[in-house]
């Protein structure tokens, strides 16, 4: 009988912590799944940051929500139009990436947002931020690349931001295309850790190649 | 049994499958709706953000007593524990803003702010260096801004009815005693600093805080730069010298040191320009300036800033009594300036500020009279003639150290402390044309201790309170000095700013010694009402300012060197006037442009004014227009500026040795002051990724259409005859070549990135 209980005990606890990560997953696939439309409206989109941050802050030890919430809230900064806003969110989102990168050192995909989150503040008066946020947004990539050389969102970004950059100051489609090639390449053989982890960027990609291309 | 027990183990999770319904409103203290507040159950996945009418709705899975958490940026987090049974009713919740940085007011009244990161700022330093008309002057480039008088014939900053005198420079705290090249009859000359030192600057037009003082009218407070960003080596060549220079920045990114050396010399300019003045010695400078600073484990910094200057020049002008003869003047300059300042943290909400700096100025200053050959002429009699022949040696010193401790209240409330001591002894050798030397030597220990807190009542409401006690050896005496400057932010990203103060100032020194013993400090009271309108792209400003000025010094003749001396405190005078200003970076895409204008109403009686009357340099209405637009096809930017000033009136005052009085015997007004000035820069290399070098080619203007320009008249001593003072030639172009080396930047970048 004793045996039984402490085999039935185990079975619960093991199914019962079964059950917490598969919830953790489960709550993870579906904000995923919901970024993809909430790029459109705002407020949905702080809404799947607010959930990634909950399930961050339940969890304690994951960093991957942290990292999307951050990653949700630097796209909201770019949603917002009113620019004297967009510091207290880079605040936070700031917050949020810092805790991710305690929790998971060294990561070339946090790096990859902490690049976009410096140009979402330079965009809110780059003549006088550029030599200070342009600066990091670039060093962040130099970084993430470092960090993961198979990683393709690193290209990805340097190519955007290459395609909106003058071709004056050395930007313009043919030097973007130099680094949109490579991360469509990169994105070709990418394999992300989990259904969780950061896949994103090959859709924008291949939309920037085309855009070149006309 | 077993088999049950097993069954209840194993869907124990499935209870909480039963989903309540949790609702509610989340409002400010002033029952203002907030959108985006995040509503959760404390440790769990369940929750939601509020809608623009902050309500609020979700289901939860958690059962019994649970935490509701809200909270959004900038207010205080709300926890209540909540039962889960249901139904729940709804709730409201009131979150209460915090006073934090980015959403409080900033104290603005009587400032402007030049700053790479500061929010209040309106310039930053690339601003400052790319006005045209100001050839990258800190001082040229504030003259654009409200309150700033447009002189000519003079150096320094002279402001809302204020003299130059009664304008103080400050860097890292330190008082820079010869911010200005030494003084040449009737040429502005230049601030000796280079803009790109510094990465703020603050120009207080008034009501300035108690940090600072012996400044009637204005403070110009300057922060010299933390780490550059990179090791880096630049030269420059253009038509008036050549420079270079070195910032290495240690591998671990926490020190630094820098040297840069420059030579000028005019006279290549000078002889395709044509000068007013014949010069037989064209204007040489040698400089050499070093720095380190170091960035402390807590986040502070040692810095030390010193500065070497040799220059030396001589002209020859006609002489204002006579038809033939020339005025000679010569002029030999050493300047030496040191600053240490350390300011780091020292926990428990503390700060300090400490610095220590020492300076010399030594000029010698050669007056004579000349006949047509260039032959020196003593004529005396009448002995006017003969007393143009002399010579002056000044020997300076100044030695200055100042704390200041912060202590970080709660929220954003902070109080300072602080004191400094300065020395000055100031030595002027005068040798008359008989070779009679005359020496006197102005010595001074000056001491002031301030205290000064910001106070934040709400997000919304800010005041700085300040008072600063002084005591100076030369008076004997002691002042108080209490400065109050209160902010109000309104909804919608405009405030109103109010400052009040008292300002007091010891004699200048070339009125000293005094003729007579017990006098007092010289003293102005401000007031200052502004509102201010401001986002990254667009600042509006008007301020609408009092000053009253009272106990100025009057002078007198010396009888045996003519010189003029302080003989009381009768003097006073007022400054009233109202000001505008406008800028503009998105209405027209890559055009930056600002406008100023100020109205000033002032009268003063103070040295030799014989009555009270508008003071030479201050004209009634002044007014700017600032373009910047950079056209990225050409790699250039083109810069504009267009000054007017209103006429400024000119008198000649001279002593009735008999009545023992001065007499007006001639007044005017000069015709109105027009200006347009040019700047390019062109950045060839802009955008070459990995470049090694970075440069830009500048090419200058100064009064582009030849505008006539009258800064005032220069009388003879012997009749009412006058010449008017205008400035040294009808334009000036200069064109230069500034070459910035990075040295391993591209490896910088990968070494340091991980």
């Amino acid at each position: 009988m004793k045996k039984i209980l402490f085999i039935a005990v185990f079975i619960t606890i093991g199914s019962g912590l079964f059950a917490q990560s598969g919830k953790y997953i489960k709550a993870m696939e579906a904000n995923i799944a919901a970024l993809d439309s909430s790029f459109k409206n705002p407020q949905d989109l702080l809404a799947v940051a607010n959930s990634f941050e909950r399930i961050a802050d339940k969890e304690k030890n994951q960093w991957l929500p942290y990292y999307w919430a951050g990653y949700c809230q630097v796209i909201y900064c770019y949603m917002v139009t009113d620019k004297s806003g967009i510091d207290p969110l880079a605040d936070k989102a700031e917050k949020l990436l810092n805790k991710a990168d305690s929790l998971q050192p060294n990561n070339s995909e946090i790096s990859c947002v902490l690049s976009m989150l410096a140009t979402a503040r330079m965009l809110v008066d780059p003549q006088t931020r550029y030599m200070q946020y342009g600066m990091q947004a670039d060093n962040y990539l130099g970084k993430a690349i470092l960090q993961n050389p198979e990683n393709p969102r690193p290209y990805f970004l340097r190519g955007q931001g290459l395609r909106h950059t003058p071709e004056q100051f050395g930007g313009g489609c043919k030097t973007a295309m130099e680094q949109l090639k490579i991360a469509a390449e990169k994105f070709g053989s990418f394999k992300p850790a989990s259904a969780i982890d950061p896949n994103w960027g090959e859709k924008q990609n291949q939309a920037l190649i085309n855009e070149c291309n006309k | 049994m077993r088999f049950w027990l097993l069954i209840f183990f194993l869907v124990s999770p499935a209870f909480s499958w039963c989903q309540v319904r949790i609702s509610g409103k989340v409002t400010d203290t002033r029952k203002n709706p907030l959108y985006g507040v995040s509503i959760a159950i404390k440790d769990s996945y369940d929750g939601t953000i509020t809608d623009s009418a902050g309500n609020f709705s979700f289901s939860s899975s958690e059962t019994g007593n649970q935490v509701l958490v809200a909270s959004l940026q900038g207010y205080a987090t709300f926890q209540k524990t909540i039962s889960l049974s249901p139904p729940v009713q709804p709730l409201d919740i009131l979150l209460k803003e915090l006073i934090t940085e980015l959403k409080a007011v900033t104290i603005t009244a009587g400032s402007f702010e030049a700053s790479d990161t500061k929010r209040s700022a309106v310039l930053n330093s690339i601003d400052v260096a790319t006005t045209a008309g100001a050839n990258a002057d800190i001082v040229g480039a504030l003259k654009t801004l409200p309150g700033a008088q447009q002189v000519g014939e003079s150096e320094g900053l002279f402001v809302r009815g204020g003299s130059a005198a009664e304008s103080k420079i400050f860097m890292d705290g330190s008082l820079v005693n010869n911010f200005f090249y030494s003084s040449i009859p009737g040429i502005a000359t230049r601030g000796r600093f280079n803009p790109f030192l510094f990465k703020g600057t603050v120009f207080s037009s008034g009501g300035y805080s108690a940090q600072y003082g012996q400044a009637l009218s204005a403070a110009l407070i300057l922060e010299s730069k933390d780490l550059p960003d990179q090791t880096e080596a630049n030269l420059s060549v253009s038509v008036i010298g050549l420079g270079g220079g070195i910032q290495k920045l240690a591998k671990n990114k926490r020190a630094s040191w820098g040297l840069t050396y420059n030579y000028t010399n005019l006279g290549l300019a000078f002889a395709v320009i044509k000068q007013k003045q014949d010069y037989f010695k064209k204007p040489e400078y040698h400089e050499a300036d070093a720095n380190f600073r170091i960035k402390t484990k807590t986040g502070g910094f040692v810095k030390y800033y010193g500065y070497l200057s040799w220059n030396r020049l001589g002209f020859r002008t006609a002489d204002i009594d006579s038809f033939a003869l020339k005025d000679v003047f010569k002029l030999e300059n050493l300047n030496t300036f040191q600053n240490l300042t350390w300011k780091d943290k020292l926990g428990g909400g503390w700060r300090f500020q400490t610095g220590l700096s020492f300076s010399t100025n030594k000029d010698d200053i050669g007056n004579e009279l000349n006949d047509e050959d260039g032959q020196k002429l003593i004529i005396t009699n009448p002995i006017v003639y003969a007393l143009k022949n002399f010579n002056v040696h000044n020997r300076d010193k100044y030695a200055q150290a100042r704390a200041v401790v912060e202590k970080k209240l709660f929220a954003l409330n902070k109080l300072r402390i602080g004191s400094e001591y300065l020395y000055s002894e100031e030595t002027t050798n005068y040798v008359d044309f008989q070779g009679a030397l005359f020496q006197q030597t102005v010595k001074d220990n000056f001491f002031a201790a301030f205290s000064e807190s910001d106070l934040y009542i709400t997000n919304n409401i800010a005041a700085r309170v300040g008072v600063r006690a002084e005591h100076t050896a030369i008076l004997d005496r002691w002042n108080l000095a209490p400065r109050v400057s209160v902010s109000y932010k309104l909804n919608n990203s405009g405030q109103f700013s109010f400052a009040w103060g008292i300002f007091y100032q010891n004699p200048e020194r070339k009125y000293l010694p005094a003729a007579v013993p017990n006098l007092h400090f010289s003293k102005a009271i401000h007031y200052i009402l502004q509102y201010q309108k401001m986002s990254p792209e667009r600042v509006f400003r008007a301020e609408a300012f009092y000053k009253q000025y009272s106990d100025l010094y009057k002078t007198s003749p010396n009888l045996v060197t003519g010189q003029e001396s302080v003989s009381n405190n009768n003097g006073y005078g007022y400054a009233r006037g109202i000001e505008f200003f406008w800028r503009d970076k998105k209405s027209v895409k890559n055009l930056d442009y600002w406008i100023s204008y100020s109205f000033l109403d002032t009268k003063r009686d103070y040295l030799n004014y014989p009555v009270e009357m508008q003071p030479n340099f201050a004209a009634k209405h002044t007014a700017s227009l600032v373009l910047k637009k950079f056209v990225i096809k050409w790699k250039t930017g083109f810069n504009a500026s267009y000054s007017f000033a209103s006429g400024r009136p000119y008198f000649n005052i001279q002593y009735d040795p008999v009545a023992d009085k001065y007499n007006l015997r001639d007044k005017g007004r000069t015709i109105n002051y027009n200006a347009l000035g040019f700047s390019m820069n062109y950045l060839p290399h802009l955008g070459k990724k990995n470049a090694k070098m970075f440069s830009v080619l500048v090419l200058t203007v100064n009064n582009v259409l030849g505008q006539k320009q009258v800064f005032g008249y220069n009388y003879a001593s012997l009749n009412d005859h006058k010449v008017p003072i205008t400035p040294t030639s009808k334009r000036f172009v200069f064109i230069g070549w500034f070459m910035n080396f990075g040295i391993d930047r591209t490896e910088d970048a990968i070494n340091n990135n991980l």
